[in-house]
């Protein structure tokens, strides 16, 4: 009787988040780290649905060479409000949302460092979403001075009113800056303090490396660009002068700022999809990552470089010719270490035992079109041929291959890849590669023709152009209405499989992780007793355990005996 | 490391966290973030630092009109009384480790006394002041710089009442100091930026 009094209050027969029973609790302020990533990465995805919807909009303008679907200042708020939602409200959200599920799984840790801080992060994304959308609704629009906000276009305000479509964007990114900041000081501390028994660091899998290394550039990034944001809402709603080149104030130093931040930003975002890629590709390819610990220690690499190659955003600025030589110099080394990571890639691949299922061909596609923007990144490095493109849209082709390219498609790897481990539930792989298709041929047939665009002067962000540009943007906005129905079958997929998918076993994929020990989806606490970690990741191939007891079951001897006073 | 060795050393350690409970460890976690953020906090200061610089090293008319500078003397009594403010919340944490409560509640008053006096001076200089934030980049930064820092100490202020009252709360150590602890670190952050800021503002005129 005594053990059946036991068994009714362990954790495993608690319910399990993430089981589709119990939906409700991912509307409540649950403190559970798995919650919590389920709910970031379906709020994200909901912004990254409406972020889309803009855009759609706009190759819907773009598909005729006049200005004639939407006005030219809707057309601004559209490319403005698209940018802003990618980045602050969808890619930031998602990856926390990854890391938040995935990072204490895979160190070993019940929870993280602090859950109730992580819910209180959380609940910000949805308060400053809605704060960003209202600003559609009050006088003048939303925004129209683009993502970046560069004064003194951003310090216009035509309609006078204190509330304006900028200050609502202003106030946004400023609390989308705090939630990250809260969100990063708690991965980073359970990152440091809460590894299981035995996982040193070079035992830790490359995930949580590059989500580590990820959230060490936000704790030191975000405070600028929060520092530039606080002043031009003082200039705009105060008058006071810092960015008001009319007033003696100096915009070129927004831009510092704002790119001190928002360059190292897009490595906060890629980061851990190169810990996605790193995950996924031993698994299916049934071999160990190539070159493991290089492979780790390169994401700190990166964070480093990461916060001195801002400048290259600014070869058009007015830069200093030594300033450019600089920047040009550390851009390109940064090259290096996401260079070792394709390497390694591609070498755990060679020769492997290649299990080609949606997940793999999600990290195939991503990885093929990273390199792509890769190599038009390093031109891009290059101050001449920046200079002789900026502002066209070769840097809109090379940017959206990396964000959409590399990190939508590294996204949906991950969520194929672990899908049975959050829902208890398998998806439907032939609904999983026809998303992986379309993705794939709507990310190219959208993106590619903005090079050849670029390269002939079409400028970015203008609702018209020059009928000669007409052929390729026919084509690129066909990819844009693809890549929209594209999300249809993944949408259907994952419902379908979530309230009646086939039982998912603990681990589909024969991986090696600690997430991959615990049942699918993991109890409340995920450990019934911390795992005591062995050996270093991704031993394929290899007979070592990867930990000496088994962290789903209470261990045999009872350790309490052992310390009773 | 054989495995025996491992799996030993790995039950003590389990072993002490089953005996002390979650909080200390808890505790732990808490300062270590608090530090993070702390360093984090520390970059915003920085990039207000820069762009003084930055601005005050560029300017052709720096100072507005018939603004002649500024004055050091009270503000240096103000900076006086912050920095001697550091040590006395050190004693009061020391009054604190060694279970003196009535000397720790004195302590932590006075710095309480000390960091509200500050405020006052800051108040009272920026009423007699000739120029305001709008009077360029001069008023802008001072304004900034001061008012951003001034925030900074009246949240130390408010934070060490409420562990001032925490206090008075039986059994309020039992488990850490972590409250304390973080709230002298908070205010020994704010003393070493109002000495950087003080050096650019007051001393390098």
């Amino acid at each position: 009787m005594s053990n059946a009094t036991l068994e009714a209050v362990s954790p495993s027969l608690q319910p399990q988040p993430g089981a589709p029973d119990n939906w409700r609790r991912f509307f409540s302020f649950s403190t559970d780290h798995k919650v919590i990533g389920i709910q970031y990465i379906v709020t994200a995805f909901i912004f990254f649905l409406f972020g889309g919807l803009l855009a759609m909009v706009m190759r819907g303008e773009l598909i005729t060479p006049e200005a004639d679907l939407v006005d030219r200042t809707v057309y601004n708020g559209l490319f403005t409000m698209h940018g802003t939602i990618m980045l602050f409200m969808w890619t930031f959200p998602m990856l926390n949302g990854l890391a938040n599920y995935l990072v204490p799984l895979q160190i070993g840790a019940r929870d993280m460092a602090f859950p109730r801080l992580n819910a209180a992060a959380f609940w910000m994304v949805p308060v400053f979403g809605v704060i960003l959308t209202l600003s559609f609704f009050v006088p003048g629009g939303p925004s129209q001075s683009g993502w970046w906000a560069y004064p003194p276009v951003s310090l216009q305000n035509p309609t006078g009113n204190l509330i304006n479509g900028q200050s609502l964007w202003l106030l946004a990114v400023a609390l989308s800056g705090v939630s990250s900041i809260m969100g990063a000081v708690n991965i980073v501390t359970t990152i440091f303090r809460m590894r299981a028994p035995g996982m040193g660091w070079f035992k830790m899998p490359a995930f949580c490396w590059t989500v580590l290394s990820a959230q060490m550039i936000q704790l030191v990034g975000l405070p600028a660009l929060t520092a530039g944001a606080v002043t031009l809402l003082l200039d705009l709603t105060v008058g006071t002068s810092f960015f008001n080149p009319e007033l003696g104030g100096d915009p070129v130093l927004y831009q510092h700022f704002f790119w001190f931040y928002s360059h190292p930003a897009v490595y906060v975002i890629i980061l851990p999809i190169f810990g996605v890629f790193s995950e996924i590709f031993p698994v299916y390819a049934r071999k160990p990552l190539f070159g493991y610990r290089v492979v780790a220690v390169s994401s700190l690499i990166i964070t480093g470089l990461s916060l001195i190659v801002w400048v290259h955003h600014m070869f058009a600025s007015g830069t200093p010719g030594w300033m450019r030589m600089l920047f040009m110099f550390t851009t390109m080394a940064i090259s290096v270490p996401t260079g070792i990571k394709v390497f390694a890639w591609v070498a755990t691949i060679w020769g492997g035992k290649l299990r080609l299922n949606t997940a793999m061909l999600f990290a195939l596609g991503g990885l093929s079109t990273f390199l792509f923007a890769g190599i038009t990144g390093i031109m891009l490095a290059s101050a001449p041929f920046d200079i002789h493109v900026n502002n066209t849209y070769f840097v809109v082709g090379h940017f959206h291959y990396v964000i959409n390219g590399a990190v939508v498609m590294g996204f949906y790897a991950a969520i194929y890849h672990w899908f049975p481990k959050m829902t208890g539930r398998m998806y439907y792989e032939g609904l999983g590669k026809l998303h992986c298709a379309l993705t794939f041929i709507g990310i190219n047939l959208i993106f590619l023709p903005m090079h050849p665009l670029g390269l002939m002067g079409m400028p970015r962000r203008v609702a018209s152009y020059d009928p000669e540009f007409a052929f390729w943007n026919v084509l690129a906005s066909l990819g844009g209405f693809l890549l929209g129905v594209s999300t249809l079958p993944f949408i259907l997929n994952m419902l379908s499989s979530w309230a009646q998918g086939k039982q998912a076993p603990d681990n589909p994929w024969r991986a090696i992780g600690l997430e991959w020990l615990v049942s699918s989806p993991p109890p409340h606490e995920n450990f019934e007793q911390l795992p005591i970690v062995v050996s270093a990741p991704y031993g394929y191939g290899s007979d070592e355990p990867l930990v000496a007891n088994d962290p789903a079951h209470k261990p045999t001897h009872d350790l309490t005996e052992g310390v009773s006073p | 490391m054989s495995t025996a060795n491992l799996d030993s050393t790995v039950d003590a350690d389990l072993q002490a966290q089953m005996a002390h409970g979650a909080e200390h460890e808890e505790e732990d976690h808490r300062l270590f973030g608090f530090i993070v953020f702390l360093l984090s906090e520390s970059v915003i200061f920085l990039s207000f630092f820069v762009g003084y610089i930055v601005y005050k090293t560029n300017a052709t008319d720096w100072l507005p009109a018939g603004v002649e500078g500024l004055e050091v003397r009270e503000p240096f009594i103000n900076t006086v009384v912050l920095v001697s403010s550091s040590f006395v919340i050190y004693f009061a944490e020391r009054f604190l480790h060694k279970e003196n409560l009535w000397g720790f509640r004195t302590f932590w008053f006075l710095t309480m006394a000390m960091g509200s006096f500050f405020l006052y001076g800051q108040a009272v200089e920026w009423l007699g002041l000739p120029f305001g934030f709008r009077d360029g980049l001069f008023g802008g930064t001072f304004y900034l710089l001061t008012g951003f820092h001034g925030l900074h100490v009246l949240t130390g202020v408010l934070l060490q009442g409420i562990m001032l009252g925490r206090s008075f709360l039986p059994n309020n150590y039992a488990g850490g100091e972590f409250g304390v602890v973080s709230t002298s670190l908070f205010w020994h952050f704010v003393d070493v930026i109002w000495i950087v800021l003080f050096i650019l503002i007051y001393v390098w005129q």
